[in-house]
Order: structure tokens, then C-alpha cells, then sequence
């Protein structure tokens, strides 16, 4: 079993005609993903990805006429905050956002609608997930994952493929790898994530990849402290970076003093989480911890 | 993006919060000129983006257009944490009789637009809130509805404004808001908000901060943008799209993605050494980009080794190699380098690599050993 997505999932692509949504949509069928359409305005009729997937004008239509029950939207920054919102009208219960640079007031909106309607959104700005041997969804590489018992959730891109790839190396294999994304509001939080993995009996063991702003991952080793009984390793980015900067991700950023990696990595600590100084070293830990 | 006192000043005037008229300027005859126009004492104050500008000296008090003739020619060119004072506004010098804190910020936890307010005024909010948070009034607004009218009167009362006041109050908090909302901001702060001696409500300083990534929709406000306050290699870095911040180390980083780039730095520091700077080069990882990147980190003559990790995933690592190759015979200063690429290909990647006289590492943390083992050495 796994988490949020998997052989079964009936996935539609918003944004499937550009570039980068037809490249991942390819990638995406290679690793097995059940993909039964697309979306892309004013090109309904027509089809991508080399003819394997019918393109809809419209999410409604795609719907209706595929039964798709996840969304996964690679629209520019300036039109995604209207695609997830077309995906929440259209009923999708499951909306995965990749795109990077929306504006923070259009989110705010769009997940208040989405989350009053009961619509989970995972994203903006993130990788999205892969349940391993199910479904990818998004853009982490499919290679790198290896199946096993372990649950991973991350704020990053690139650090998440690190550590799976670290993971895989040493013969460490996960359930569901979840990209919950770097920006100031996510429709997912850790807290979501974590609560999910924990009523997963598959997932045996969890990983959090975290970095600094904000206090998502206290918020999150409070809740694992009451909740989880999992072993936890977690890896936090940015114990260099500097106060009142943006380190790329539009929510890592030190102000007024908060949101420091040595103030998330405390509070891990105390609740009980295995912190890694370096990626590679969250293999060992999951080890020492009994993880086979 | 930060704007400057003066600018958040006027957005804040446009939207009905009551400001003093003041000017810029950029020289002592210029500042002497709008004291005159003002009429009566003066106060001169640095426009510069970082904090603490009074304690350093920026903030002064001028009774006659001579002296704020003489202040001002203090205060230009003083250097505040780094940056060196250009401009100077020259506002009305108010009598205060009470100060208020009020702003409007974008809560991550709350997932809100959230009014702060504090009787507190005129010192940091994050003193307030260590030393005294039972001072401060946090009102999460809805996202969909925004500022209602019992929410005005609640932050009125709760500041415990006079009476008289209270219509002028409900026009700052709705003009505060109105200006967040329209110019997308992050943070919109009006510190202080006094009353003065003569029972008027007047923000006597404010501070807005955009949201970058909607600048694209306000193409005014990015023209506000202040490049002198600015790195010239973050300048650069952002008109060639790539995500840079310079800190003081010696070995440059170049990475793909903004939490691998923040390990790589830590990794850096682990290893012993210190990052020079933060670098997300972005997806793709294309030859142009690359240059870019390059020219950018060697700018910095700090700089004695560079470390390029570039986790490929689904792009092709052979591909990336030739990049940086192509890229490093194009320069002019040499540094040792060390590259680690992962992803398709990433064996080809490193015969490349190696056959151009290159530093090759398998993991991240060899990496970090070797660019800073590289570092220390004569390059």
C-alpha cells in the first residue's frame, strides 16, 4: 500500500502541450503512471505524448469523459492559481501543483476554495510524488526509487532525490516519496504527510527533509512527538544561511530570528527524530533504528 | 523586494493613510530646499533598506533649513551596515504625544493576512513579542473576504485610541490594507503610527515588502527596485535567471535546486571550509547558464575553488559535463574545481570531466572534502 497515489490512480495533465508537462508526462508513462488525460485550452481533439494521451479543452470535459480522479498541472506561475481552481470545480479530489512562482495572495485564495471544497492540494512549487512500483506524479525521477518500507516527505526538489538516492545506494527502499514544496502556503503540510505515513502499515519507518523559515517542522516534531511511534530520521538545509535572505524557495527565509535549522533541529531532537548532519548519513540512521 | 521609507510612503498616502508631506534628497542644497518648502523643524532620515539606520546615525533632527543643510551632508555617504546612504527624506518633524504599531503581514502558520497591532509603538514588534506579547493583538483576516468593519473597531479598541480618532483610524487600517492587497505584498508596516501633540493620527515611518513572485503583474513597482542597495553579482544573477546570494567565504558553490544548494553550503562548512555564496542555477542545467553562473561566483575574488553539484535526475549528465567544460575554457580566472554529477549518463560525465583536468566526487560529501582540501591550496 502506499499513500495519496498509486496503479490505480487515473491522472490528468494540466498544461500537457508545453514543454515541460508534455517531457514529464512522457516520463510519468514510462514509470507506469496511468495518465487518461490532458487539458490544455483550445486544443481539445488533438493528443500528446506521441498520440498516447486525448488532449480536453476543458477539466470538466477531461472528467467526464475519462473518469480521471488526479490532477497534476505544470501552467505557468501567472495561470496555475486558475487551473487548480478549475480542477477543484471539475471535483478532483487530488490536485498536485508543480509550478514555482505564484503569488502568495492568489494561494491564499485558492487553498481556502480548495480546502473548503475538500479538494487535497499538494504543492505549489514542489517535485510532487512517487509511490514506489505504483504511480509517479510530477517530476522526480523515477530511477532512483527502490521499494521498501520507508515514507519520505520533503519542502525541496533536488535535496529529495539526493536523500532517495542516498537511500536506494544503501539498499534502503521506501513506500511514498512527497514533495510538499517550498513555498509560504502549501495546500499539504508535513503535519498531513506524517499523520498519513503513520496510519500507513507499509510505511515502517519515516523520513523528513526539511529547511529553514517558517516553523513547519516544529509544528511537525510536535505532532510526531504525541503521535508517531515510527522510527524518524529528518535532515534540515540551511544551518549557513544567512538572516532576512530568500535561499530560493520563496518560504526559506530567517526573520525576526525564527525559522533557524538549529531551532528545527532541536525540536526533532527532542521529539525523538534522528537528525543527520549530512543526506548521506540518513541511510545509517534508519539502520540503527532496525529499518531493514 | 524591500521599498524604501519614502516609497512605501507614498503607496500608503494613495491609499488614504495619513502621511507628512515630505522630500527627497540627494544632496545638502537639496535638503536645504525642502526644509524651506516644509516650513518649521525638520527631521532628515537615510533611505536605506537595512535596519537600525537611527542608532547608526541616519535619523536627525534639523530646527532651520540650514541645519538640515548640515545633517543631511552628515548623513549622505555615511555607511549603514554596508550599504552607503544616497537619498535622504525630509519630513516634518511631529510632536509625538503617544505611538501605535500596526501592520499587516502574511502569516505561514495562519495561513492568513493577519493585522498586528501594538500600543507598543516605535520599537521592534520582535521586542514587543519577547518582552511583552500580551501588548500585541494578532487578527487573522479571511482569505476570501478580507478586512471587515468589526475587525477595524476591534484593532481601535484594543490600541485604545480616542474617540476623536477612531474615524481617521478605521481610514489608516482600511488604506494599510487596501495597500497591501493591491501591490501584493509580504509585509506592510506602519512603525510608528503616532498621535501627534495636536490630536492628529500621522505614520511617521512604514515599510512595505513585496511579494517577488508577483512582481510580474506590477511592472511600477519592480521599477522601483533599488540597484544601488544591491550586490552587482545579484543584479546579474537575476537578469540571467539565476538564483545567487554572495556571503564571505572562499569556495563557490554552483548546484540545481534551492535545498541542495543550502546543503551544499552546509557541507561546505562541515568539510571545514566557508561557502562564498549561494547558487541555484535552476532545472536544465544549460551551457549559457552555466557561464553565467561562472562569471558570477568568479567575480568574487575570494573565491579560491569551486564546487559543482548538479543532481541530473532525468537530464543527461554527459550533456551537463561538456557544459561546464565548454563554459571553464571561456574564462579568465582559473580556479581548482570540483564537480559532481548524478543522474543518466553520469559515467560518461565524469571521463569528460576528468579528461579536462577536472576534480571528480562521487557523493556530496566527497565533494565538500575535496573543494575545500582545493581551497587551501595555491590555485
Amino acid at each position: 500500500m502506499s499513500i495519496l497515489v498509486g496503479r490505480e490512480t487515473r491522472l490528468l495533465v494540466q498544461g500537457i502541450t508545453g514543454r515541460e508537462g508534455e517531457f514529464h508526462s512522457r516520463a510519468m508513462l514510462e514509470f507506469g503512471t496511468k495518465i487518461v488525460a490532458g487539458v490544455t485550452p483550445g486544443k481539445g481533439g488533438q493528443s500528446a505524448v506521441d498520440g498516447r494521451v486525448p488532449v480536453f479543452d476543458t477539466v470538466a470535459e477531461a472528467v467526464a469523459q475519462t473518469e480521471a480522479d488526479a490532477a497534476c498541472i505544470f501552467v505557468p506561475a501567472p495561470f496555475a492559481p486558475d487551473a487548480m481552481l478549475e480542477a477543484a470545480d471539475a471535483g478532483l479530489p487530488l490536485v498536485i501543483c508543480i509550478t514555482e512562482g505564484i503569488p502568495v495572495l492568489d494561494m491564499l485564495r485558492v487553498h481556502e476554495v480548495l480546502r473548503a471544497g475538500g479538494t487535497r492540494l499538494i504543492g505549489p512549487n514542489c517535485p510532487g510524488l512517487t509511490s514506489v512500483g505504483g504511480a509517479k506524479v510530477g517530476i522526480i525521477p523515477g530511477d532512483i526509487h527502490r521499494p521498501g518500507p520507508v515514507g519520505l516527505v520533503s519542502r525541496s526538489g533536488t535535496l529529495t532525490y539526493e536523500v532517495v538516492q542516498a537511500m536506494t545506494d544503501a539498499g534502503v527502499g521506501q513506500t511514498t516519496c512527497v514533495g510538499i514544496g517550498g513555498d509560504p502556503i502549501v495546500g499539504t503540510t508535513f503535519i498531513d504527510v506524517l499523520e498519513m505515513f503513520n496510519g500507513d502499515p507499509e510505511t515502517e519507518a519515516i523520513v523528513l527533509i526539511g529547511e529553514i523559515g517558517g516553523d513547519e517542522e516544529e509544528r511537525a516534531a510536535e505532532y510526531c512527538a504525541r503521535e508517531v511511534r515510527k522510527p524518524m530520521a529528518a535532515f534540515i538545509a540551511g544551518r549557513t544561511a544567512p538572516p532576512g535572505r530568500r535561499m530560493g524557495h520563496a518560504g526559506a527565509i530567517i526573520s525576526g530570528g525564527a525559522g533557524t535549522a538549529e531551532s528545527k533541529r532541536e525540536a526533532l531532537q527532542a521529539a525523538g527524530v534522528r537528525v543527520a548532519d549530512s543526506p548521506s548519513q540518513i541511510p545509517a540512521l534508519l539502520r540503527e533504528m532496525g529499518v531493514r | 523586494m524591500k521599498l524604501q521609507e519614502y516609497r512605501s510612503k507614498e503607496i500608503l498616502a494613495r491609499h488614504g493613510v495619513p502621511v507628512a508631506p515630505g522630500e527627497t534628497a540627494t544632496d545638502p542644497a537639496g535638503a536645504r530646499t525642502a526644509a524651506e518648502r516644509i516650513g518649521g523643524p525638520v527631521v532628515v532620515k537615510a533611505q536605506v533598506l537595512v535596519g537600525g539606520r537611527g542608532k547608526a546615525g541616519g535619523v536627525k533632527l534639523a530646527a532651520t533649513p540650514d541645519e538640515a543643510a548640515a545633517r543631511a551632508a552628515e548623513i549622505i555617504g555615511l555607511d549603514i551596515k554596508g550599504v552607503t546612504v544616497q537619498t535622504v527624506l525630509v519630513a516634518p518633524a511631529a510632536r509625538i504625544a503617544k505611538e501605535y504599531y500596526l501592520a499587516l503581514v502574511l502569516d505561514r502558520g495562519g495561513q492568513a493576512v493577519t493585522v498586528i497591532a501594538s500600543a507598543d509603538g516605535g520599537v521592534e514588534i520582535e521586542e514587543t513579542a519577547r518582552t511583552n506579547p500580551e501588548a500585541i493583538l494578532r487578527l487573522p483576516l479571511h482569505p476570501l473576504i478580507g478586512l471587515q468593519e468589526h475587525q477595524v473597531r476591534r484593532v481601535g479598541f484594543f490600541l485604545g485610541l480616542p474617540a476623536e480618532l477612531r474615524k481617521d483610524f478605521a481610514a489608516t487600517l482600511r488604506g494599510l490594507y487596501a495597500a497591501f492587497m493591491e501591490s501584493d505584498a509580504d509585509l506592510a508596516e506602519i512603525n510608528p503610527l503616532v498621535v501627534t501633540e495636536g490630536g492628529q493620527l500621522l505614520a511617521l515611518d512604514a515599510k512595505i515588502v513585496l511579494d517577488d513572485s508577483a512582481l510580474f503583474r506590477h511592472p511600477d513597482l519592480e521599477a522601483l527596485r533599488d540597484l544601488a542597495e544591491e550586490e552587482p553579482s545579484e543584479i546579474a544573477a537575476r537578469d540571467a535567471g539565476i538564483n545567487f546570494i554572495k556571503l564571505d567565504g572562499t569556495i563557490g558553490c554552483m548546484v540545481n535546486g534551492a535545498g541542495l544548494a543550502m546543503t551544499t553550503m552546509d557541507l561546505v562548512k562541515l568539510a571545514g571550509g566557508e561557502p562564498a555564496n549561494f547558487l541555484d542555477i535552476g532545472g536544465g542545467a544549460k551551457a549559457d547558464r552555466v557561464a553565467a553562473a561562472f562569471r558570477i561566483i568568479l567575480d568574487d575574488p575570494n573565491v579560491r575553488a569551486i564546487l559543482i553539484n548538479i543532481f541530473g535526475g532525468i537530464t543527461r549528465g554527459d550533456e551537463v559535463a561538456r557544459g561546464i567544460v565548454e563554459a571553464r575554457a571561456s574564462l579568465g580566472r582559473q580556479v581548482p574545481m570540483v564537480v559532481r554529477i548524478v543522474g543518466t549518463n553520469a559515467g560518461e560525465a565524469s571521463e569528460i570531466l576528468r579528461a579536462a583536468n577536472l576534480i571528480t566526487a562521487e557523493s556530496l560529501d566527497d565533494a565538500a572534502d575535496k573543494a575545500v582540501a582545493a581551497a587551501g591550496s595555491p590555485a
